[in-house]
């Protein structure tokens, strides 16, 4: 008696920008038919509230992640170039602000 | 959302396919995330029973968020004025929202939307029992967002800090919503209150019935939770069933004060050396009988659900067969 829920629909990832000036950031995902059926859809599920001024729809198998098992080699050979940053320069403190 | 029976067993999860054969160095690995109070991500190892216990306790939740649409949809079209029709639809499109934010948790699992609508119009899945008992009359509704939303979010505030990231990302988004969800209620019921005798006891009458009802959406004593403790181990659970309820009820106590009705229970008065409100017996029986299908309601609420899944078939064929079209267009242009 029950007919075919979403099977076909796939899924989406959506990014809302909440301000002008700011990044879209990811804030979740939906189902739905095609790219302008998400959007709407991703402004009723996401943005009720002006949570936003621009929206983002990307089908969640164009996304590319990084393997966590490799967080190790990938991440890691930065934690030992302290260089990078500028606590790590000591100046006189008469220069002031820097 | 509605979490009372979140560790209520039920099917969903088990068909799951076990994803990995938990290498030790994997396990001790979690294990020390979770003792440091860190997050797991949906590509991260897991034990098959943290993965299976979220598939089941997401999912019940995201079934709650639906089916509680439909006691308070049952108001729209008649609710007192136009100001608590529009106020009560963005109430219940809001728990849509919230069944849909969790159902896309749940789904970073390794279940898929099409498993959990099954199991819910199957009535294999299980959802909070609270939607299993009817709405009389428009305090009910008032006593709905007040005392149900009340509880709802005493239980979702600490699900904020669950140790599965994307259950506790879309936790948050829902206890941002549901403070309006509980004030629009105690305000309607205030309103009442002001208006005349036959009002104030429609709003005392929803009271009576609601009451335990909302204690049981706590779930069974500590004592009688044999999940509870795995759950509170995992980060996935963060105040026990009871301790949440005693928040529950000593937040309550003084609001019925100011809104001038009496909570029924003989045995409720403030225990000075407890530093608490006592109270007195659940009815657990009737609860798990509610649980168990046998509510007044859970038949009729089961129906309408699956009718209304039902009848929007066309809409998503249709959705579809134009996604199909839209696309067979793009190719032949572009060829
Ligand atoms: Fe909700
Ligand atoms: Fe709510």
């Amino acid at each position: 008696m029950n007919t075919p829920a979403l099977k076909d629909w796939p899924l989406w990832e959506v990014f809302v920008r909440s301000k002008q000036g700011l990044e879209h950031k990811h804030c979740g995902s939906l189902h739905a038919a095609d790219a302008a059926q998400a959007l709407h859809m991703a402004r009723d599920v996401y943005t009720r509230r002006q949570e936003g001024v621009s929206i983002w729809v990307v089908p969640s198998v164009a996304i590319t992640a990084s393997n966590p098992d490799d967080k190790g080699e990938l991440f890691d050979p930065a934690a030992d170039k302290i260089y990078r940053h500028p606590t790590f320069y000591e100046i006189p403190e008469e220069v002031g602000h820097m | 959302m509605y979490t009372q029976a979140m560790d209520i067993p039920d099917d969903s999860g088990k068909k799951l396919a076990a994803v990995s054969n938990a290498p030790s160095d994997r396990e001790a690995a979690f294990e020390a995330r979770i003792d440091a109070d860190g997050r797991i991500e949906p590509q991260d190892w897991m034990p098959e029973a943290y993965r299976r216990t979220l598939v089941r306790q997401i999912s019940q939740h995201a079934h709650s968020e639906i089916v509680g649409m439909l006691p308070e949809g049952n108001w729209i079209s008649r609710a007192p004025s136009l100001k608590r029709k529009a106020i009560l639809i963005a109430k219940v499109q809001d728990e849509g929202g919230h069944g849909l934010y969790l159902y896309s948790a749940a789904e970073t699992l390794g279940t898929s939307r099409d498993q959990m609508l099954e199991g819910l119009h199957s009535g294999k899945a299980k959802y909070s029992s609270i939607f299993n008992y009817p709405t009389l009359n428009w305090a009910d509704v008032g006593v709905i967002g007040w005392l149900v939303d009340g509880a709802a979010i005493m239980n979702q505030v600490p699900l904020c800090r669950c140790s599965y990231g994307p259950y506790a990302r879309a936790m948050v988004r829902v206890c941002k919503e549901e403070s309006f969800h509980q004030r629009q209620g105690y305000e309607a019921l205030l309103v009442m209150m002001k208006g005349t005798d036959e009002q104030r006891a429609m709003v005392q009458d929803a009271v009576n019935r609601y009451w335990w009802k909302c204690l049981a959406m706590f779930g069974p004593p500590d004592a009688d939770s044999p999940h509870s403790a795995q759950g509170m181990r995992w980060g996935i659970k963060r105040i026990s069933n009871d301790d949440l309820r005693q928040k529950f009820i000593d937040a309550t106590v003084p609001q019925a004060k100011v809104l001038g009705v009496t909570l029924p229970d003989p045995d409720l008065k403030w225990n000075e050396a407890r530093g608490h409100y006592d109270y007195g017996q659940i009815d657990w029986a009737e609860f798990w009988n509610t649980v168990e299908g046998n509510g007044p309601c859970n038949k009729e609420r089961l129906a309408t659900r699956v009718k209304a899944h039902n009848d929007g078939q066309w809409v998503r064929d249709a959705a579809q067969a134009y996604a199909r079209k839209q696309k067979e267009r793009a190719l032949k242009e572009a060829a």
